[in-house]
Formats: structure tokens, sequence, C-alpha cells
């Protein structure tokens, strides 16, 4: 998975604790360590991801997250983070509860399905949509739970979670003009940083 | 990026032979017991590099010794982590030198119930003073000092071994920069207490046990010390793989009786094999001390019984492994560990490595073990700088 979430560090303070799920190669946390001094650990069930981390140096730590999150105590962390891993959860909700609870705020990412592209996709294809963030076919997804910005939106209302930052990111023409105006058309990235 | 070379298991270190120092320092062991002098035997491969920053302690388990690595002049068989240690293994000698010691209390050559009591002139069987793990640690430390190593790039070990190395997280934090703990635990389950439990009673329940103090008679509880390692050695595996290896397969006999031979299963055959080549090789005194050392280990007893107060005292990165059909220390156990050290602040990664070769996988061949130790060593390695 690549990151071009670099723009979160402005959401990070320097030395705190934080708590990648799903952290892949880790290339997040280094970024993160050497940038700013933070404290971090990887979850990762992926034993390719976990190697790359121990590698390069960075605390990672084998463990499902779909089989909880329960040996981390309340308010453990300063940060908890999932980049791109939310609609592979079992239970997302109950994922973005458990992140609320360990950490004092929480950075998620998530591909837009409701993005005009996808939508234009299942329209006129009738297939489910198989693009450049959403790669599987619907058969081997990891993707069980497909979710709109407006979806996500309508969850954090609904439970209570305090957005304090939301970005939207889409990099094709011309989404990238438009996606501020009408995100859950435009966008093929949704960020938040939430809190309780 | 790494060479491909290390990505294969090279040859061994080849012929080794172990050395003998004389600790001519008093070791005051947790008991208040005083050992004025003490020997200990051990074995090294690599060398050291003029830093001294490249020293690699390897601690060993209940029954392991200090020969590691590498074969002795006219042996078939290699060393007990050869698999691991060696040239381009996953530890490395050429690029670490490795110290691998028979710790005091058992039976190769380092003091223990076998050596001579100074007091008495005899041997000291049942009368060896009561250890704990930090008596290995502190043991281990007057021969680092022997050694003029400031401080170890790494301790590495297996179950016990792996208490070693996080009991001298805590005890000398700034005289180890890894710890690497392998099928571990911070203290011993009822479950593992009773099976030690069961192999002493074995031991004891030996008419040649003679209260310990069967080396003044030439005898020796052959059977009872075959026995409990054969009661041990079934915890050590699963029963995967010993189905795979045994199944029901017969070691001689049949069941549609064309012969008269008595019906013994492979699995049977094996087991009184394996236990009475142990007990030809191991001292029985030493048996039962190292395993009630085993049962007597609890890692944060004196933290207030908190893992997290007890790590806080740690400085150096931890490694944790552990084994999917491992049931003596479960990867439970291993994830209890990492868990303290995270709350603890302290560096950790932790892999449970799919085997199904029960706790002895820590010692068998294995591609991803052999990978993640080899990823986080060579980091190590690079870190200090060394060769």
């Amino acid at each position: 998975m690549n990151h071009n979430f670099s723009f979160i560090s402005g959401w990070i303070r320097s030395g705190s604790r934080l708590l990648d799920l799903g952290c892949g190669d880790g290339s997040l946390l280094a970024d993160l360590t050497s940038s700013h001094n933070v404290r971090g650990y990887g979850l990762e069930i992926d034993s390719g991801s976990i190697e790359k981390c121990i590698a390069r140096g960075v605390n990672v730590v084998e463990q499902d997250l779909n089989r909880g999150l329960d040996n981390f105590a309340d308010n453990s962390f300063d940060t908890v983070v999932m980049t791109q891993a939310l609609q592979a959860m079992r239970y997302p909700h109950l994922v973005l509860d458990e992140m609320l609870r360990i950490g004092s705020e929480c950075i998620i990412t998530f591909p837009n399905f409701g993005s005009w592209r996808t939508r234009a996709y299942l329209a006129f294809r009738g297939r489910m949509p198989v693009t450049k963030q959403l790669a599987y076919q619907w058969y081997d997804t990891p993707n069980i739970h497909f979710f709109t910005y407006s979806d996500f939106e309508a969850l954090c209302q609904e439970r209570n979670i305090n957005v304090m930052h939301r970005k939207f990111i889409a990099e094709q023409f011309p989404d990238n003009l438009l996606k501020n105006l009408w995100p859950n058309l435009f966008t093929e990235t949704a960020v938040y940083h939430l809190s309780r | 990026m790494a060479s491909l070379s290390l990505q294969t298991p090279a040859k061994s270190i080849g012929l080794v032979s172990p050395q003998k120092v004389l600790i001519d320092k008093p070791l005051t062991l947790a008991c208040g017991t005083v050992l004025p002098t003490h020997e200990l035997v051990f074995e090294t491969y690599g060398t050291l590099n003029s830093d001294k920053n490249n020293a690699i302690l390897i601690c060993h388990a209940l029954s392991g010794n200090h020969h590691a690595a590498g074969f002795y002049e006219g042996d078939s068989k290699p060393g007990w982590w050869d698999h691991y240690i060696g040239p381009g293994k996953a530890i490395d000698s050429d690029r670490f030198f490795i110290v691998s010691v028979n710790n005091i209390g058992s039976c190769f050559g380092s003091t223990g119930p076998t050596s001579t009591n100074p007091a008495t002139g005899r041997a000291w069987g049942a009368d060896f003073p009561s250890l704990r793990a930090r008596d290995w640690v502190e043991s281990q430390k007057l021969l680092m000092e022997h050694l003029a190593i400031e401080c170890w790039a790494a301790v590495i070990g297996g179950s016990l071994g792996g208490m070693q190395a996080m009991r001298w997280s805590l005890e000398h934090p700034d005289k180890l920069l890894n710890a690497v703990v392998i099928a571990s635990s911070m203290k011993l389950s009822a479950q593992n207490i009773a099976f030690n439990e069961i192999a002493r009673r074995a031991i004891k329940s030996d008419p040649n046990f003679c209260d310990g103090n069967y080396l003044q008679q030439n005898r020796a509880p052959l059977h009872g010390l075959a026995l409990a390692r054969m009661i041990g050695h079934v915890t050590y595996l699963s029963d995967e793989a010993l189905g795979k290896k045994f199944g029901r397969e017969l070691a001689s006999g049949d069941f549609i009786g064309s012969t008269e031979d008595p019906i013994e299963f492979q699995i049977e055959s094996y087991l009184n094999y394996q236990g009475d080549k142990f007990s030809s090789n191991f001292d029985a005194n030493s048996y039962i001390l190292i395993t009630r050392m085993l049962d007597y280990f609890d890692l944060s007893r004196e933290y207030g019984n908190s893992p997290v107060s007890a790590f806080e005292h740690a400085q150096c990165n931890f490694l944790l492994i552990s084994f999917s059909s491992d049931w003596r220390f479960s990867p439970k156990r291993s994830q209890e560990i990492t868990d303290a050290l995270i709350t603890a602040g302290k560096n950790v990664s932790y892999t449970a490595i799919e085997s199904n070769q029960g706790h002895d996988a820590f010692l068998l061949p294995n591609d991803r073990y052999q990978k993640t130790l080899s990823n986080y060593l060579r980091r190590v390695a690079d870190q200090l700088g060394a060769a």
C-alpha cells in the first residue's frame, strides 16, 4: 500500500505515542519516527509486511485487528492511525469505537465508494467496480464494507464522534478541482482526524 | 539491499572446542549462599571487534549447554542451535562475536551438583544451592567481565533462555542493546509447574535416587530421569507433529498375529530412546534444580506483580517470537510480554510464527523464523557498524 498521507504529520504532535493499525511495511511509522520522534507501534498480520517492518527497525506487533484490541488500555496512545483498512474490518463501527477508546485522537483514511467513477462503473458496466484504489474482484477483495464519504459523516454523527479535520484526496482531473465542492462525488480517498 | 547470500543458510561454523574459566570472584546467589569461585564452560563463535560492541550472549534452556553451534572433532551432530548460529546464518558469526555458556547448576562442566563442594570434598549432589534465573544472569555477567565485554549487542534465548534475556534487561539495563525472547513466558502456569513436578517425582521415586546423594554411592536414577525426560519431551512437541512423525506406526509386532514380537508403537520406541539417551547425558539433581528454577521464575514478582512496572526498568529493544503450536509457552504468553512492553513504552516487535512443531520449534529450521531473526540482527549489526 503506497502512502501519500504525509500531510497528516501536521496532525501529530512531536514525541507522541502512536499506534498504526494495519501498518503495512511501516513506512508511515518510519517517517513519523524520524520527523516527529513519535514512539510508534504498528499492528499487522501480513508476514511479508512484518518482515519489512523488522528489517527497517519499526516496532511491529503481529495482531489480527478483527480479533479485537482489548489488550490496549483506554487512552494509552495519543493518536491511533488506520490507513485504507477500515473497509476491510469485520465491524468497522466497533473498530472505530475501539480506536477512540485507545487513542485520544484518531486518523482514518478510506476509499470513497461514492466517487462518480465507481458510481459510473457500477451504473454503466453493471459490474462491481475494479479501480486503481479498489483493485480486487468482488470475490477476492479484502474490502468487505464499501462506504461513502456521506456514510462515514453519518456514522460520526450517530456515534457522537468529533471531526477535527477532514481532507479529501483526488488526483485525477477534474476530481482534483471539484473534490472540496462535492466531496462525495469527487473524493477518491477521504482522510479524517477524529476525537470523542 | 541485503546480499543474496544472506538469504540462504550457509555452512556450519565447523570445528569448535569449549573453553573453561574459573571465575575467581564471589557470586552471591538469590538464596543467600555465596559461591566463592565457580567454573564456567563456554564456546565462542566469530571475532570480537576492536570496539568490543558486537558480542551476543546465547542463553540456553533447561537441558541445553554451551555447545550451540559447530561440531566437535569426530562428532556427526552439530550444536543445539546450529540452524541459527554460524557464518551467514541468522545469528551471524561473520558479524557477531557469539558467546554460549553452560550455566551453573547444569551438568556439562560448569559448577553444578556434580562438582565438588569445597566445604565437604564430595559432590554437591542434592545440596547444591537453589538457583534462580537471576543467578545465571549474574554468573553470565562475571563471564562478560572476564571477556572484557562492556555491553551485549543482544542477549538471545528460547524458553528459559528468553527468561534470562528478560532478566538481563531488568537487572543490567545498560549492559545490553537488544533482548531476543523466543517461545518464553513471564512466569510458568499451573499446568507448566504440574508437568515439572511430575518429572521431579519420577526422578525421586527411582530407588537409585538415594535422596539425591546417588553419586556418593556410585548409583544414578537413570530410570527416573528417563521418565522425567519422556514427560517433558511430550510437552515440547505438538499433537500434530507427533502424529506426522509417528502416527500409529509400529516399531515391532503387528495386529494380524504373524509375529510373536510384542506390539510397540514407534512413538513408544522413540520416547524410550530419547529418555534413555537423555538420562545417560544429564544429571538428575540438575534436572530437579533447573525445573525448580523455572517454576520459581516470575519476572514481575518484585515489581508489585506488575509486568509494566518491571519493564519500565528496561532500556533495550525487544524482539519477541512465539510459535502457533507451542502449548508449553503459547503465543499468548509472548503477547502478554509484548503488551507490557508497549505499555511501558519500550521498543518491541512481536511475531507469531506459524509452526506445527510445538515448543521445540525454536530449535528447528523454519523459513519465517529464520528471516525474522536475520532481519532483526542484520539491522543490529548495521547499527553497530560491525564488519
